[in-house]
């Protein structure tokens, strides 16, 4: 009879591990990442951030001007995804729509969701031209995806015991959906609302990069231009303008519950 | 009697009434702001339907033969730099999350730089983490994955630290009672109660990887958003449409490992 070992070893796992190990090796390999470059990259790196210090605030008009232009598409982007996501969302709730309503709403969900708001931005910015415009069609579009999916999740979850009473009395389908429905879901929606504002303001200070508009596109022609102290500025800025939003959320979010 | 029969009953206080109202208002208030003054050229916004009906022209077909020439290798090191920088990520996320959480590390001024260094990681997006390093260490898949890795660590050291926050005392107060050294009671007394979260956690934020190191190559940090950007930048709209594909597949199958893995390991 064998000793039964306290610790039993984990041949399986242990064998994973070596082969993760491997692998990254290999893949470091098939990038050409070598410690020589990285040698070279952190001499690089310290001049780098000598010419970010001291951050450049002189053009804070410009910063101003980038900023504002983020909250705004941010502010639109969320409106708009909202407003679509709500009907998106009853579509695509199993317990609501029939399976031949739900399904296709569904996949058009995951599309909206699969493709990066940056790839999104720049076919955004083919077909309607560079500015602040593109930007909001782009994160309209992955706050569709994002939204209408939890909203969807959510009214799958609610109990159909409300809706049938409210049927029960006659009730048509909009009435149903504003006292059968909405009620029980109401606090959630402004839960994930609040949060998709707070992530698009996030996002639309990136789709600059590709020319749609905001503080992104300060930023990207200033990495260009090798102004690295008015870079630091703007991502100091961005930074702070962040925090904020968080804090803001986080206390709205305090004060609803 | 008649009074509590006449009584009016309301959902909210006039205070509440009032402060609803001024809510929506700030909220209408904010939209039509940003309607009003973000700049929107007329002409474009007519033209819109045009361009996008032209594009889609010109993505139709996609160039399929385009794949095994400029994408595959590039949808490779996308996979690549994904997994590098997540496993990266971990290296420096596992030693940060311990010394962020308050049971493990008993030093608050300690638990405190922890924090400010994971919230720092969180809030620079690995956009602009990528174009940093572009910078510092030339265009290449070097720079992508270290921009993922850097921005994965705020999250991932997050989340594992609140994981070992969670954990009971129990099985650590033993291993202590025993007289066992810090590495054994981190391994076989903390370990084990965080692993399912561990996995979760690597799993989630692979997937998110994958996304994400997509779009790096649009700053010149590698991968497929390089193919991408030139396809995009030469008006090849036929083998972008590839690429988007190519993209949107890779994207699915990563969604379908992660949640057949998480199945298996958790």
């Amino acid at each position: 009879m064998t000793r039964r070992q306290a610790f039993a070893s984990n041949w399986q796992g242990r064998t994973a591990l070596i082969a993760l190990a491997i692998y990254c090796v290999y893949a470091a390999m098939q990038l050409d990442i070598s410690w020589a470059r990285i040698a070279v990259g952190l001499g690089e790196g310290a001049r780098f951030l000598g010419r970010m210090w001291p951050p450049n605030f002189e053009r804070w008009d410009t910063l101003v001007e980038g900023l504002v232009e983020s909250l705004q598409i941010a502010v639109l982007a969320s409106a708009l995804g909202i407003v679509i996501s709500l009907p998106l969302s009853l579509l695509a709730a199993r317990n609501l729509s029939p399976w031949w309503i739900s399904g296709p709403a569904r996949a058009f969900i995951a599309l909206c969701r699969s493709l990066h708001y940056v790839i999104v931005a720049i076919l955004f910015v083919k077909a309607v031209g560079f500015g602040a415009l593109a930007g909001v069609a782009a994160l309209t579009v992955a706050s569709m995806g994002f939204i209408a999916k939890l909203f969807a999740e959510a009214i799958e979850e609610i109990s159909m015991k409300q809706v049938e009473a409210v049927r029960a009395t006659g009730a048509g389908r909009l009435a149903v959906l504003l006292y059968g429905v909405l009620p029980q879901v109401a606090s959630r929606f402004v839960g994930f609302c609040i949060y998709q504002l707070d992530s698009n303001l996030r996002n639309s200070t990136l789709v600059g990069i590709v020319g749609a508009g905001g503080i992104g596109g300060t930023l990207f022609a200033a990495f260009k231009r090798f102004d690295y102290d008015f870079v630091a500025a703007i991502l100091l800025s961005i930074i702070a303008m962040i925090f904020l939003a968080e804090v803001i959320s986080a206390r709205i979010r305090k004060a609803l519950q | 009697m008649s009074a509590a029969l006449e009584r009016e009953w309301s959902r909210f206080t006039p205070r509440q009434r009032i402060g609803r109202w001024f809510l929506w208002l700030g909220l209408v208030a904010a939209c039509v702001w940003a309607v009003r003054s973000i700049e929107i050229i007329p002409e474009f916004l007519a033209d819109a339907p045009e361009q996008m009906a032209d594009l889609l022209v010109r993505m139709w077909p996609p160039d399929l033969g385009h794949y095994r020439g400029g994408v595959h290798d590039a949808l490779i090191e996308t996979l690549h730099i994904a997994t590098l920088g997540t496993v990266l990520s971990f290296t420096m996320a596992v030693p940060l999350a311990l010394l962020a959480a308050r049971n493990v590390c008993r030093a608050p001024p300690l638990n405190a730089l922890a924090n400010l260094l994971l919230v720092a990681s969180r809030s620079v997006n690995s956009l602009v983490w990528a174009l940093l390093f572009v910078a510092v260490f030339g265009p290449g898949a070097l720079a992508g994955v270290l921009a993922i890795a850097f921005r994965s660590v705020g999250f991932v050291g997050k989340l594992l630290a609140e994981a070992i926050e969670e954990t009971p005392r129990g099985p650590m107060e033993a291993m202590d009672a025993v007289g066992a050294p810090w590495g054994h009671r981190m391994l076989k007394g903390l370990w084990p109660q965080v692993q399912p979260a561990f996995w979760g956690v690597a799993l989630f934020r692979w997937d998110i990887n994958v996304r994400e190191s997509a779009v790096l190559g649009l700053v010149g940090a590698g991968g497929i958003g390089v193919a991408l950007d030139d396809a995009i930048n030469f008006f090849h709209w036929d083998r972008v449409a590839t690429i988007l594909l190519a993209i949107l597949v890779v994207v699915l199958v990563a969604e379908v490992v992660v949640t057949r893995l998480r199945k298996r390991l958790i």
